[in-house]
């Protein structure tokens, strides 16, 4: 095993661009989610693309495993869960096999340590011009930057992440980065960038990228990679690619270099078999991935390519924080964006608004523990806990459990304001008691039904609005809701774009009641029919 | 079989019909139903929003008032799911031993109303001859996800004579209700529910079946503003009217204001 290098630089500071995630703190989300509502080309490009992949997905798992899929998110959660309970004995394993094909390995605790040890690496070996296959981590450390800073060149290869790197965009979806964008953006960018006239047909476009991909490659000194899986039995690193760059750049230039977050361990090959299943199916509907890639140590004597090093940092940048019991199930996630696709709250507000660079559910659970609560205080609670996140995740993250233990933590740390906390402790004793409850309802029920009789100035209304029913309907007391176009207080933000029923004249008490209900509860449920069902 | 009904403080105060159908299909099915008059909330909202002492005083109150129930039956899903999944969870030790036994029994007890006449009473309503009529579509509410329900109410509908069921584009997608994010993130909230009233709308459906009364006020107010004359029903009021048991109300419940 190799010692990281030592004494460690500090990388230049980042230069600072309009970066869409470079976003000040404590994060706002309203902002940029009512500016992605009000885009209807996002609307379109994210509505689509995230639903035919999240059909896709589940036309792809019935049809292969129909019943199994459930057990088959079981197994594969348990394995990872298996993995992280005992993570110290697998990272042991991992590195010395790792170690013994031949890979030097490196410790990160932070963004700034990877970034070092990476530029570090860079530095020793005179390299020049890197290619960089698509990898999450190294978006969450800003490598990027850090590099082009000590003049190293560097290329994103994977063709959504190189359409970004010329617009100076960031990714807004784990798998598919540029799913804000269309094909008429990529080819302006490559009108802009590299000079070539202007088309929008995909074929041409990925023609154009290839050929210029194809010259970085061939002169690429250092290639940089994520990594899917870490198997500890053999050592090796696992690349799930579908163009292909990710092995490009990690067997023509002469350094590789894999970042891997420390979660990425699974015991043995028989268990990639489990999550190769399900990673491929969950983020494309794809059964397998085009290039699976499997990285045991450098070029051996007998082979014919190959990178001369491999270096694998370990990065840990605050995930054995995580790593805690209670959010310990969150290191499950593979990143493999079946809960972006299939949250109906990402579909609406897309991966920018999360304000990091991991979005979605997943994002919302991880970005406040990895970045401080305090600075992401929107995240945990711009969620329906609708649950759909929970049902499509391969590895059984129960994320709505997450957001509401997140929530606890606000309330417990002060993060939630003081009003909200008076609100909800008055809400609470209002309900807790019979009498208080009653009360309440009956406040509510003369307030909302006064304020609906009033009628609205600012609304026009048709004469069978407010209270009275349309003319062919009786008029039940227990189902004539009149409705409020303008509501007060916390209320009126649920009217400003739809209505609000008031209760109805009387209560289900009420009826229960009348119908002697509460006398039959003292006569121990000898009750007889009054009559009232015909 | 003794039944008590859990109304939800929803449902007594904002659909009381939906509580009164429960009643009388179940008696209708030989059910005894009582009501327990002491219950109140279950404290979702302070759970959810992560006030969980507040959550666990309404919890320990909710289990005291149906301790002596055998079986206890509500017509909300996302109620049943916060006895079922979350209670037992509110006081895991070192919580309360005897309570967290008592949230566990109390969890085993509960039971969404559709999910009670298909699993628990196993019903034919198929040979109850129902008449029904009329072009109805179900929403499909999310916390029924956590309780294990898929088909249940749209199996129950489907054996109503004269009902024309009609599936509704994106029935599992949620409708953004999600208790106060529909008003803490409005615009998120509304932008879910107009694609929600839209595809009610494009269905062609003249009554929504929910088994929620959050789903129903979010819906039925998004409608009513975009002027899409639909009813709402919930399903135990659905099977009451098919059985005879309530007035069957054929115009829409929430008229579409022409604005």
């Amino acid at each position: 095993m190799t010692p990281s290098p030592t004494p460690l630089t500090p990388p230049p500071a980042a230069p600072v661009h309009e970066h869409p995630l470079n976003v000040p703190l404590p994060y706002d989300l309203k902002p940029r989610a009512a500016k992605a509502i009000g885009d209807i080309r996002l609307q379109q490009f994210v509505g689509s693309a995230t639903k035919a992949k999240d059909h896709g997905r589940r036309d792809g798992f019935r049809d292969v495993f129909g019943d199994r899929y459930d057990s088959l998110r079981t197994l594969a959660g348990d394995i990872k869960q298996h993995t992280l309970d005992h993570l110290d004995w697998y990272l042991e394993r991992f590195i010395d096999n790792a170690a013994r094909a031949g890979v030097q390995i490196h410790y990160a605790i932070d963004a700034n340590e990877a970034n070092a040890i990476t530029l570090e690496i860079a530095r020793r070996n005179q390299c020049r011009l890197c290619v960089k296959s698509k990898s999450m981590v190294t978006e969450e450390t800003g490598l990027v930057p850090a590099l082009e800073a000590i003049g190293v060149e560097t290329v994103e290869t994977d063709l959504g992440e190189f359409i970004l790197q010329l617009d100076h965009d960031a990714p807004s979806h784990i798998v598919t980065p540029m799913i804000h964008k269309d094909r008429t953006a990529v080819g302006r960018a490559f009108t802009r960038e590299l000079g070539v006239p202007y088309t929008d047909d995909p074929a041409t476009l990925a023609a154009i990228a290839r050929a210029h991909l194809r010259e970085k490659y061939r002169h690429a000194d250092l290639g940089i990679s994520g990594a899917n899986f870490l198997i500890a039995q053999t050592g090796s690193i696992v690349l799930c690619t579908n163009e292909g760059n990710g092995r490009f750049c990690t067997s023509a230039p002469r350094i590789h270099i894999a970042i891997a977050g420390i979660e990425k361990l699974i015991p043995a090959t028989e268990h990639l078999a489990v999550m190769l299943k399900m990673l491929a199916r969950s983020s494309t509907a794809q059964p397998i991935t085009c290039y699976t890639h499997m990285i045991t140590g450098p070029r051996r004597e007998d082979e014919h390519d190959g990178p001369d090093q491999v270096h694998l940092i370990l990065l840990d940048n605050g995930r054995t924080e995580i790593l805690r019991k209670e959010t310990r199930e969150l290191l499950r996630c593979i990143r493999c964006g079946a809960c972006l696709n299939a949250c109906p709250v990402y579909r609406r507000i897309g991966g920018h608004s999360y304000g990091a660079v991991y979005s979605g559910p997943i994002g919302a659970a991880i970005t406040p523990l990895l970045k401080g609560l305090h600075n992401f205080p929107d995240l945990p609670h711009a969620t329906s806990l609708c649950g759909a996140c929970f049902e499509a995740c391969p590895v059984k993250i129960d994320l709505p459990k997450q957001f509401i233990m997140l929530r606890k933590k606000m309330v417990e740390q002060g993060i939630t304001d003081l009003r909200t906390r008076a609100v909800y402790r008055l809400w609470g004793l209002m309900l807790r008691w019979g009498w208080t409850y009653r009360a309440s309802s009956w406040v509510q029920r003369r307030v909302l039904r006064l304020l609906a009789r009033r009628g609205d100035s600012r609304r026009v209304m048709p004469p069978t609005a407010g209270l009275a029913p349309p003319a062919k309907v009786r008029a039940d007391p227990f189902e004539d809701n009149a409705w409020l176009s303008h509501a007060p207080g916390p209320l009126g933000e649920w009217t400003k774009e739809r209505d609000f029923p008031t209760p109805t004249a009387r209560s289900f008490r009420d009826w229960w009641k009348d119908r002697g209900g509460e006398q039959a509860e003292v006569r121990g449920g000898q009750r007889e029919g009054n009559g009232d069902t015909r | 079989m003794k039944v008590s009904l859990f109304i939800t403080c929803l449902g007594d105060s904002y659909f009381p019909r939906a509580g009164i159908a429960t009643v009388k299909v179940l008696e209708r099915l030989g059910c005894e139903v009582d009501f327990p008059a002491a219950q109140t909330c279950c404290g979702q909202p302070m759970h959810n929003n992560g006030f969980a002492p507040e959550a666990r005083a309404l919890a320990t109150r909710m289990i005291r008032v149906f301790e002596m129930s055998k079986f206890v039956v509500t017509p909300s899903g996302s109620c049943a799911a916060m006895i079922r999944d979350c209670y037992p969870h509110m006081f895991e030790p070192p919580h309360n031993a005897a309570l967290f036994k008592q949230a566990q029994s109390l969890a085993a007890r509960t039971f969404e109303f559709s999910e009670f006449l298909v699993n628990v009473l196993k019903v034919d309503l198929a040979a109850m001859n129902m008449r029904w009529h009329g072009r109805t579509t179900y929403h499909y509410s999310c916390h029924l996800r956590g309780l294990g329900i898929t088909d249940e109410a749209v199996r129950l509908l489907k054996t109503i004579n004269g009902l024309e069921f009609i599936p509704l584009e994106n029935a599992h997608e949620c409708c953004g209700f999600g208790g106060t994010f529909a008003t803490k993130y409005q615009q998120i909230s509304s932008a879910m529910v107009r694609d929600k009233a839209a595809a009610i709308k494009a269905s062609g459906a003249e009554t929504v079946v929910s088994s929620e009364s959050g789903c129903t006020m979010n819906i039925a107010g998004a409608c009513r503003r975009a002027g899409h004359t639909v009813g709402f029903k919930s399903l135990p009021e659905i099977i009451a009217e098919a059985m005879g048991l309530m007035p069957f109300t054929d115009s829409p419940r929430v008229p579409g204001v022409s604005a």
